[in-house]
């Protein structure tokens, strides 16, 4: 039996950017996907002809230029187009366009609130101190705060400095951000309702928690600290779709003689002596290999397909008890025309960006409450975005297909499992609610996906359909990504690493969990290293 | 001559309109508006990253009215221009278009610009710049042959991006898909006739359509019902500089020095210089600058404009380039510089003493933060071809998007 260099499992973006890393060094690497197509979340495949769907993510903001450059990403075939602002839709007429033109912006805001118009640049700047930090830290692994190794105590004081750069006041204010909640955080700088929660939407995307719940100002961060070109908060279709970002980087992983094996699904990792020493795929295959690095969530790695007898003692808890709670859903739409939406004035462009149905931070909270119990949401939480207005790849001319993601969607019913008519029931609540600002909206559709945290799992393999394969709390963030102890791509089986969403920086298509975990690997392997650093100057 | 005593009392300084104006103007939403060659416009229209992406992603018109149009009619058409220009034109074929510079005797370039064949013996010459008094100085010794300004009488648009094609295709012009780069077709166009050539500015797929200055309206109301559904966006100045830098293209007054506006010595260009020694034809009969061009040719050009990716993601505007990290020697200056969105990377093109090119290349790069001026010594590698270079620029037929 052939050794290899490496084994990856599971063609998502984050496994495709590791194995092109390894690759680009030299390693001989195969990835093993389950599903016939690759991608992951990151994926686009066409259900009903002519119509190219984002299944799962959408838009995109985190996606490293480093890396994107780095794998000259361009010339196989990756073009992000940043989109132009958003329409908030309040709970009645009230509508609220966040353009992309800063004046524009700003006058639209003080049409609500002068005050908030005027408070919205002391919250920018706030915000972008903040994401300012992470950003540096995305493509960097965490240290390890438990070690007295040189390279940790060096990279603690990097940080240490970067804190400290912020002056104290600042440092004071960082801390509590990382603990309250969207709705909190936004007190402090708005008095509009309608303002309130389209800045707090952010907050709840992908994540079981509410706006009200302590946590949601990261998660808000996360969503905003993105960029297209530098800039900040900016967020992106790629031409082709989602899966076309996954489409680039295989070819980029191809092009350093890498490998990708579809319909190969992972039994089971081969342990020996404590160590990784290959795979059995569902089809009974044994694959040997040097070491082994699973792109799937903690939770999967660790209970699914390695033996608990394999690990060492707690693991398996940990593994069990890690927050991934599934919150959302996904409806696409293939439309035979654009969506009019009322209460918007006749501007062509504005269709070129995201509609999000924010209503109040109190219709969200209500939102969650039907999470809490087991429901999805009567009123939901949906951010839609129409890619086919910006990109003529994806939909036949003059025809459209519309994005909707929705919160809340609980991964189990309190009454009972997912079936087929309660999941077509979820997907009549979503398009209700688009039809009280669109009428006439549901004559449009032509194909329908709809995908509930149980499709998200079953066909994807994200545990209970959380995007970002485990909540980005601060117990599962940076070095207790995923768990403590665990935070530098390392697990605890000697030769098994983890490369997805699970690691640092956690979820979002943004490639630098794959990275990171590749300059790791090839650190250990005694490999040069060929992960870029960020290539922004200190900003 | 006295203005009409009722004409605007400002109407001889303002600029004039093109025939695309009134069209133009009501999607000018941010009044942005420069001029060029006396005529208003558009520095952009909506969003000038907005346009740079309908030209990289779907497409966009943008308006060449302002720019310089020649008709070159006569039985020594083809003998001028091939005197004046560094190309052979007597090699270019019925309905084909080149591209190329025209020169002092000395080998530096005064212009550069489009030659059409459009018959035998008619040409069009486009460029940049008014170029009237130098064609007719050309004219000279040529018994048979007239020079007219068409600028003001023929509207040009240009439709460039990757569903150029199909926006064609939607508007009736069959068989536009088989036209191959830098050729020339013509259709019945409002019992007109209506030009398209494929070429454009961007690097991209795209065409010109030409069409008598009446037509304009008419031109770009089918152009946008046809490309309503292909996301068609009218895009300015500022989204075309962005599209031909990635493209590699240069500009005049940014890139070269246009030499009959030179006052300083040396401060103009030569072809090889710009590395555009494939449009010397010295096998052809004598041409302005040969002499000179030849010994250049032999003796290699003192400076090199060259393409550089630039790393971290300061744009380099500006910049003076040196042969060291910490500045020994000052080896040229950044000519033009950008971020590139499409191919993730930071581009410029430089002049640059062509002994020091095999050396190292670092820009000296100044950016301000909140007012604070902060200064990087960044590392910049040369690049042969252009950042940007799709193959659908040259697929003959182009897919639709």
């Amino acid at each position: 039996m052939k050794r290899l260099d490496a084994i990856v499992i599971g063609a998502g973006h984050n496994g495709l950017t590791n194995a092109a890393y390894l690759a680009k060094a030299g390693l001989d690497v195969l990835v093993v996907e389950k599903n016939d197509y690759i991608g992951g979340a990151a994926v686009s495949r066409e259900l009903e002809p002519g119509w190219t769907y984002s299944n799962c993510s959408y838009v995109c903001s985190m996606m490293r230029q480093a890396i994107h450059r780095d794998l000259d990403l361009a010339r196989h075939g990756l073009l992000l187009v940043p989109y132009l602002g958003t329409v908030n839709f309040g709970d009645g007429d009230e509508r609220l366009i966040a353009y992309h033109d800063e004046q524009a912006a700003y006058l639209e805001l003080r049409r609500h609130s002068p005050h908030d118009a005027d408070a919205m640049h002391r919250f920018q700047a706030d915000l972008t101190r903040y994401s300012q930090l992470i950003r540096k830290t995305l493509l960097r692994t965490p240290p390890e705060p438990t070690s007295f190794r040189p390279r940790d105590i060096r990279e603690f004081l990097w940080l240490a400095k970067k804190f400290w750069a912020l002056g104290e006041k600042e440092l004071y204010e960082y801390v509590r951000f990382f603990t309250i909640s969207a709705a909190d955080f936004l007190d402090d700088y708005f008095e509009n309702e309608l303002i309130k929660g389209a800045m707090a939407s952010p907050g709840i995307i992908g994540t079981a928690l509410g706006v009200y719940s302590p946590g949601s100002a990261y998660i808000l961060l996360h969503h905003v600290m993105g960029d297209v070109d530098g800039n900040i908060g900016a967020w992106g279709l790629a031409r082709g779709g989602m899966g076309a970002i996954s489409q680039a980087i295989a070819s980029a992983f191809e092009a350093y003689g890498g490998e990708i094996r579809t319909e190969a699904g992972v039994d089971r990792v081969v342990v020996k002596n404590g160590k990784a020493t290959g795979v059995v795929l569902d089809n009974g295959d044994e694959l040997s290999a040097r070491i082994v690095v699973s792109n799937l969530d903690a939770r999967r790695t660790f209970t699914r397909i390695i033996d608990k007898d394999d690990l060492p003692d707690g693991i398996y808890e940990k593994a069990k008890y890690f927050k991934i709670r599934g919150s959302s859903g996904k409806v696409n739409l293939a439309l035979s025309g654009l969506p009019k939406f009322t209460g918007l004035p006749a501007n062509r462009y504005i269709d070129r960006g995201g509609q999000a149905f924010t209503g109040s931070l109190e219709t969200m909270e209500r939102a969650y409450d039907c999470w809490k119990r087991g429901r999805w949401s009567d009123d939901p939480f949906i951010e839609s975005v129409i890619p086919s207005a910006w990109d003529p790849t994806v939909a036949p001319p003059g025809k459209h297909w519309m994005s909707n993601f929705i919160q809340y969607c609980p991964p189990a019913l309190a009454d009972g499992p997912w079936t087929p008519d309660k999941r077509d029931a979820f997907s009549r609540t979503v398009i209700d609610k688009i039809e009280r600002y669109s009428p006439g909206f549901s004559d449009l559709i032509v194909h329908m996906e709809v995908r509930t945290p149980h499709e998200i799992e079953n066909e994807i393999g994200l545990t209970e359909g959380n995007i970002f394969q485990g909540e980005l709390t601060i117990d599962q963030l940076f070095f207790n990504r995923p768990f403590p102890g665990y935070g530098q791509y390392r697990m605890p089986l000697k030769n098994l690493y983890m490369c997805g969403s699970s690691t640092h920086p956690g979820g979002g298509v943004s490639a630098a969990c794959g990275a990171n975990a590749a300059r790791e690997i090839l650190k250990d392997l005694r490999r040069p290293n060929t992960v870029p650093e960020d290539d922004f100057y200190d900003e | 001559m006295n203005s009409p005593p009722d004409a605007h009392p400002f109407a001889g300084e303002q600029p004039k309109l093109s025939p695309f104006h009134p069209r133009q103007a009501a999607l000018n939403l941010r009044d942005a508006w420069g001029v060029w060659n006396g005529y208003k416009f558009a520095d952009c229209y909506y969003d000038a990253e907005y346009e740079y992406f309908c030209i990289r992603n779907q497409c966009g018109t943008y308006d060449i009215c302002p720019m310089q149009k020649y008709e070159i009619a006569g039985p020594d058409a083809e003998a001028m221009l091939d005197r004046m220009v560094t190309r052979n034109v007597a090699k270019l074929g019925p309905d084909r278009v080149c591209y190329t510079v025209w020169c002092t005797d000395e080998g530096r370039i005064i212009d550069d610009g489009t030659i059409f064949r459009l018959a035998d013996d008619r040409f069009m010459l486009t460029c940049g710049s008014p170029s009237t008094a130098w064609l007719e100085k050309s004219t000279y010794g040529f018994a048979d042959v007239t020079v007219k300004d068409i600028s003001d009488t023929l509207a040009a648009l240009s439709l460039q991006g990757p569903t150029s094609c199909a926006v064609l295709k939607a508007m009736g012009l069959a068989g536009i898909e088989e036209a191959r780069a830098f050729d020339i077709r013509y259709f019945p166009f409002a019992d007109n006739t209506l030009m398209v050539s494929r070429t454009g500015f961007t690097g991209d797929l795209g065409y010109e359509l030409w069409v008598r200055r009446e037509l304009a309206l008419e031109l770009r109301d089918a152009v946008y019902a046809a490309g309503s559904d292909y996301g068609i966006q009218p895009y300015g100045e500022t989204a075309t500089n962005m599209a031909r830098l990635e493209a590699g293209f240069i500009m005049p007054a940014l890139d070269f020095n246009e030499a009959l506006k030179t006052v300083h010595f040396k401060h103009d260009q030569t072809p090889f210089e710009l590395q555009l020694g494939w449009l010397v034809d010295f096998d052809k009969p004598h041409f302005s600058g040969r002499r000179a061009l030849l010994e250049e040719k032999s003796r290699g050009p003192e400076w090199t404009l060259a393409r550089l990716d630039i790393e971290g993601n300061w744009p380099a505007e500006g910049a003076i380039i040196y042969d060291t990290e910490r500045c020994r020697q000052e080896i040229g200056y950044v000519t033009s510089a950008m971020w590139s969105p499409a191919v993730k990377a930071n581009i410029a093109l430089a002049m640059i003493r062509t002994k020091f090119l095999d050396g190292e290349i670092w820009a000296e790069i100044y950016k301000a933060k909140e007012l604070r001026q902060y200064r990087r010594m960044a590392r910049c590698t040369l690049r042969t071809k252009p950042f940007w270079m799709p193959a659908r620029a040259r697929a003959t037929p182009p897919a639709d998007f």
